[in-house]
């Protein structure tokens, strides 16, 4: 018997059971599905992560002080500044304060106490207006730096550079605008507001320097460049090794991404299980089937067909079944992947 | 009835069908023999409720591996030959006990087969149409078809050439 006939056979039971064919078809179609939208999506957040890191810049190191007894001043920025391989290093301090100008309000905006180098590290540049001066630094200025989306907010279409913004309840002029940069690792930058570091005091700060950017010359000497900074932290405050970290954007790159894996086989695996089951689903409905269809089974034997022939008519049935399956699955899978794009989906 | 069709193996004692024992054959060549050299009517026709006619006909030619265009054109010409012409994309359930009967017949006869085993073909038939089969295997049977026919009705059995009676499981030639 030739195979074109069997699967003739097959597909004109699965038609005469349409119901029943189809149910059985929406455990595959949503098994194979979900395993698709859910790997894409994991995968599309892991890629997304990427290029903002790589956005910010690789050539970036992130000193993070956890002690609660030492702290660096400022004046030893000048110092790690004349560490081999590095180019620029800005301090920064991550407030949160209520914002008022007139009638509008922001609460909880993000604030960043900083100094110059800050927009030189981070890639940032200016809209319009000036960037903190030392003196800013020296004096402790009331003076701020807002992002384009707080400015935009703050002020609509009038030019908020000499105005003035209430940063809870102190006044601060505005002595710049920064250019729109869109979100990246979870900091909005548009949103943010810059102020001198030293000025953070004001909001209830202390003046310790725990949190520094340093930008790198050479990215390729950026191994030896992250052990004398950790040298330089160790021995200048005496702490240990568990009070402070030294992070690439690459290791955090790697940091984020190996989460960003396990959650994809953790939303994997979920789906595989309903994958699994759609599959128990297509061998209940040719047990049933089967069992059913003894007669029909005992009437083609009885004309000559081979016990190989009436398994291949069931096994073809069920391939037929599954690929239908297989194949409308990956249709909805690859829409529900288009759709999470489209709406910026991600883990 | 079922172990002559090849269906049921004997427990105890021999089979020789045209000089090949069935005792200890597989699976596959007692299949091919059932298809070959035995044809089936049913008291119940056991037709095949969803295919039509035609294809019910084709059935054990598409088994035979005969390509579906030629098994297409030999269904046609038996269901002419049973006169069921005009009726072949009828299903069962839209034709009559005795049209069924000569589906059954004609899907009995497209194969050539050497036996036709015969289990009451008349039995769920009234006398009339049941007496229209009977002239069709007549009539296959001049044409020198051997035809095995099982019945309790003895006038049916009168019109056979040769007629053995089975009693409490011994054969008896009448």
């Amino acid at each position: 018997m030739k195979l074109i006939q069997i699967i003739k056979i097959a597909f004109k039971n699965i038609i005469s059971n349409k119901l029943r064919s189809i149910l059985t078809m929406l455990g595959l179609v949503i098994g194979i599905s979900s395993v698709i939208a859910l790997v894409g999506i994991g995968n599309g957040s892991s890629s997304e992560v990427k290029t903002q890191v790589q956005a910010l810049g690789t050539d970036i190191l992130t000193i993070a002080i956890t002690s609660t007894e030492n702290s660096l001043s400022y004046e030893k920025l000048e110092e790690i500044k004349e560490l081999s391989n590095i180019k620029e290093v800005t301090p920064f301090k991550n407030i949160s304060a209520t914002v008022n100008r007139g009638s509008t309000t922001v609460t909880r905006a993000s604030i960043i106490g900083t100094n110059a180098s800050y927009l030189e590290v981070t890639n940032t540049k200016l809209e319009t207006g000036r960037t903190i001066s030392v003196i800013d630094i020296e004096n402790k200025s009331k003076v701020c730096i807002l992002g384009k989306d707080i400015a935009t907010s703050l002020f609509r279409l009038a030019d908020p550079l000499g105005q003035s913004i209430k940063l809870n309840g102190d006044n601060y002029v505005v002595i710049g605008v920064l250019e729109e940069q869109g979100s990246s690792m979870g900091n909005d930058i548009d949103s943010n507001i810059l102020i001198p570091i030293t000025t953070a005091k004001y909001l209830g700060s202390d003046t310790s320097i725990n949190n520094l950017y340093t930008k790198v010359e050479d990215e390729s000497r950026i191994q030896r460049t992250i052990s004398s900074l950790e040298n330089y932290v160790r021995t200048t405050l005496q702490i240990s090794s568990d009070e402070y970290s030294v992070t690439s954007q690459d290791s955090m790159l790697n940091a984020v991404d190996s989460i960003d894996n396990t959650l994809s086989l953790l939303l994997g695996g979920i789906a595989s299980i309903s994958l699994v089951v759609g599959g128990i689903g297509v061998m209940n409905v040719m047990l049933v089937s089967v069992t059913e269809r003894t007669k029909e089974i005992g009437i083609r034997k009885a004309l000559g067909a081979k016990r190989s022939d009436i398994l291949f008519q069931f096994l073809i049935e069920a391939l037929v079944i599954s690929i239908l399956g297989g194949i409308l699955g990956i249709i909805c899978g690859i829409l529900a992947r288009k759709y999470s794009k489209q709406n910026r989906i991600y883990l | 009835m079922n172990m002559l069709g090849l269906l049921d193996i004997p427990d105890s004692g021999e089979y020789v069908l045209d000089k090949v024992n069935i005792l200890n054959q597989p699976d596959r060549k007692l299949a091919s023999l059932r298809n070959k050299k035995i044809g089936f009517i049913f008291q119940s026709f056991n037709l095949l409720s969803k295919l039509n006619a035609l294809e019910n006909v084709q059935v054990p030619l598409m088994y035979q591996g005969i390509p579906a265009k030629k098994s297409k054109e030999m269904a046609y010409w038996y269901l002419e030959k049973v006169g069921l012409k005009g009726r072949e994309k009828h299903h069962p359930n839209q034709l009559s006990g005795g049209q069924q009967q000569r589906v059954a017949i004609a899907r009995a006869l497209c194969c050539k087969p050497e036996i036709i085993l015969a289990d009451e073909p008349t039995g769920a038939l009234d006398s009339k149409t049941g007496n229209e089969i009977m002239k069709i295997l007549e009539e296959m049977n001049r044409e020198g078809q051997t035809i095995i026919l099982i019945t309790h009705d003895i006038e049916i059995a009168k019109r056979a050439k040769r007629m053995v009676k089975i009693l409490d499981g011994k054969l008896y030639e009448v």
